[in-house]
């Protein structure tokens, strides 16, 4: 199976304030956008961020072929245990998921 | 129709000098540029200080100063100095001083601070005006009197306030990104939703078009929508890269809350003019009460780190127990020779090359040619700090994997190897507070700067 950055044009992760971590996946067609909606599950994405499930909210967005999911960061930015301030390293754990 | 032109998404990023010429000969109605954000951490609220150096700081406004005199219009900055506290307002201001004397400048000048003191944000907790947003910290009075700033992010109306002095500048504390943008198109009557939607896409300058770097772009708001312009010539908006800023740093990415209300851009539409211009309609504001959402840091301890890096590849190999090893030990010697209660003071060493992005959520173990070592040790004061440091030291320096081995010695890149970090701040409020009268909370002054 792919990483699913060998597919998409860009995974990115930021701050969305202090409390919240938003992660957009930019899919260059409604092919791959469509792919990727239906292999990227909700559990498996609240497991790799290391969050509880009905905590994280999704949204497919077909006009722009982007699946994008907010989550309460792990950390809250900026505190004794957070290790990335601006919350772009989360986007490389999706980007080296494998998906179908 | 009001025409906002926007130089760049902050100042202090820089921007195309000849597309902020290109923006001030079309006549705006006023430029707006913001000034900050909660991105890089809590320690700018915490100290009242600004990111970006004084030096780019004052190069960046005093074109724009100038701009806005070439222009004859209002020029408005939001979240002045990175964070909007009242310090950084006066930081701002000072610097203003200092330009309008040496451009023989004469201009009114707003400031509208957004500073809270402790006190109101105690009995709006104790009143129940204070609701927490998700995902929001406890809090309680000892919190908020902890914290050694809190700001109250403006929305238009306060903005509005400013601009209705008559003042050529208004430099304001902590505002919503896209309060100093709507407020102007709001006050003239065009669309509420266009305003909102608008100055959202338009906060963080050309970020919005093909050119991120360009800067500078201009906005017509009007009766039922807004159209988006960049300036520099290379650089397009297209119904893509509007509709996609959306996504951007928001957790919701059509609804948007805002003193007052929210907007919705669920049935926005999004259509290419041309090449380069995108015109935007059916954005929506819907009204509701009247809250402003506070940021608040405080001080949780004192930091010292210390950086070793590790290459000899058995030492690599077993990192991970030796970081162990060695946090078990500083941890104890912390204890025993400095007096420190256990809970007190906190060891951890992040293994960079290893999992120093991620920790526990990494997933990838590959063995990396070196690894630094990240000492943080974390007290209740800065000399304690520092002397814990200095225990740490010997160790990062030293420690060897086993009883019965040679002792290594590690590399260094700095002398001495640990390094003050001064004090950890954290943001301790994600909450609104209700407002009866949207002005109450905030406070506006004007001054005459420069040559009478």
């Amino acid at each position: 199976m792919p990483e699913l950055g060998s597919l998409v044009s860009k995974v990115r992760s930021k701050n969305a304030g202090p409390f919240w971590l938003t992660v957009d996946v930019f899919c260059d067609d409604p092919a791959t956008y469509a792919r990727v909606r239906d292999g990227l599950k909700d559990a498996t994405v609240a497991k790799l961020f290391g969050v509880e499930q009905q905590l994280l909210k999704r949204f497919d967005i077909p006009a722009l072929n982007v699946v994008k999911f907010s989550v309460p960061r792990p950390v809250v930015q900026g505190t004794r245990a957070d290790r990335d301030m601006h919350g772009a390293g989360w986007a490389c754990l999706l980007e080296e998921l494998q998906i179908d | 129709m009001t025409r906002v032109l926007i130089p760049a998404g902050a100042l202090g990023l820089g921007y195309d000098r000849a597309a902020l010429e290109r923006g001030v000969a079309n006549r705006p109605d006023i430029i707006a540029i913001d000034g900050g954000s909660t991105d890089s951490g809590p320690s700018y609220l915490g100290r009242g200080v600004s990111k970006y150096s004084r030096a780019s700081t004052k190069v960046e406004w005093r074109e724009l100063m100038q701009a806005r005199a070439k222009a004859g219009v209002p020029l408005v900055i939001g979240t002045a100095g990175t964070c909007g506290a009242d310090a950084a307002v006066d930081w701002l201001f000072d610097i203003t001083r200092e330009i309008a004397l040496e451009e023989g400048m004469q201009v009114k000048v707003a400031t509208l601070k957004s500073g809270q003191p402790k006190e109101r944000v105690k009995a709006a907790l104790g009143e129940g005006r204070l609701h927490a947003l998700p995902a929001a910290p406890d809090i309680n009075e000892a919190i908020v009197d902890d914290c050694t700033n809190i700001v109250a992010l403006a929305g238009v109306e306060q903005v509005a306030a400013a601009l209705a002095t008559g003042a050529d500048i208004v430099i304001a504390g902590r505002t919503t990104d896209t309060a100093i943008i709507a407020a102007l198109p709001v006050v003239r009557g065009d669309h509420a939703g266009a305003a909102w939607h608008g100055a959202k896409v338009g906060e963080c300058g050309a970020l919005a078009t093909t050119q991120p770097n360009s800067g500078v772009i201009q906005i017509d708001f009007d009766a039922s929508g807004f159209t988006i312009e960049p300036m520099a010539a290379d650089a397009a908006a297209t119904p893509y890269t509007v509709s996609a800023h959306m996504l951007y740093e928001n957790s919701d990415p059509f609804i948007l809350h805002e003193p007052g209300g929210h907007l919705d851009v669920t049935r926005s539409e999004y259509e290419a003019l041309d090449g380069r211009r995108v015109r935007v309609e059916g954005s929506k504001w819907v009204p509701g009460g009247y809250t402003v959402k506070l940021e608040g840091a405080r001080i949780v301890g004192y930091q010292t780190v210390g950086l070793a890096v590790v290459r000899e590849r058995r030492y690599v190999e077993h990192v991970r127990e030796w970081a162990a090893d060695v946090e078990a030990r500083v941890r104890d010697k912390i204890v025993a020779r400095m007096g420190l209660a256990p809970d007190a003071f906190t060891v951890e060493i992040r293994l960079i090359g290893m999992d120093a992005t991620l920790g526990a959520l990494e997933n990838r173990h590959d063995i990396p040619v070196e690894v630094g070592i990240l000492g943080i040790l974390t007290c209740p004061t800065a000399e304690l700090a520092a002397e814990a440091g200095k225990i740490l030291n010997p160790y990062l320096l030293h420690h060897p994997l086993t009883e019965d081995e040679p002792m290594p010695t590690f590399a260094f890149p700095f002398s001495p190897a640990e390094m003050q970090r001064g004090a950890l701040y954290e943001f301790c409020l994600n909450h609104v507070m209700e407002l009866d009268d949207p002005l109450a909370a905030f406070v506006l002054e004007t001054h005459e700067v420069g040559h009478a």
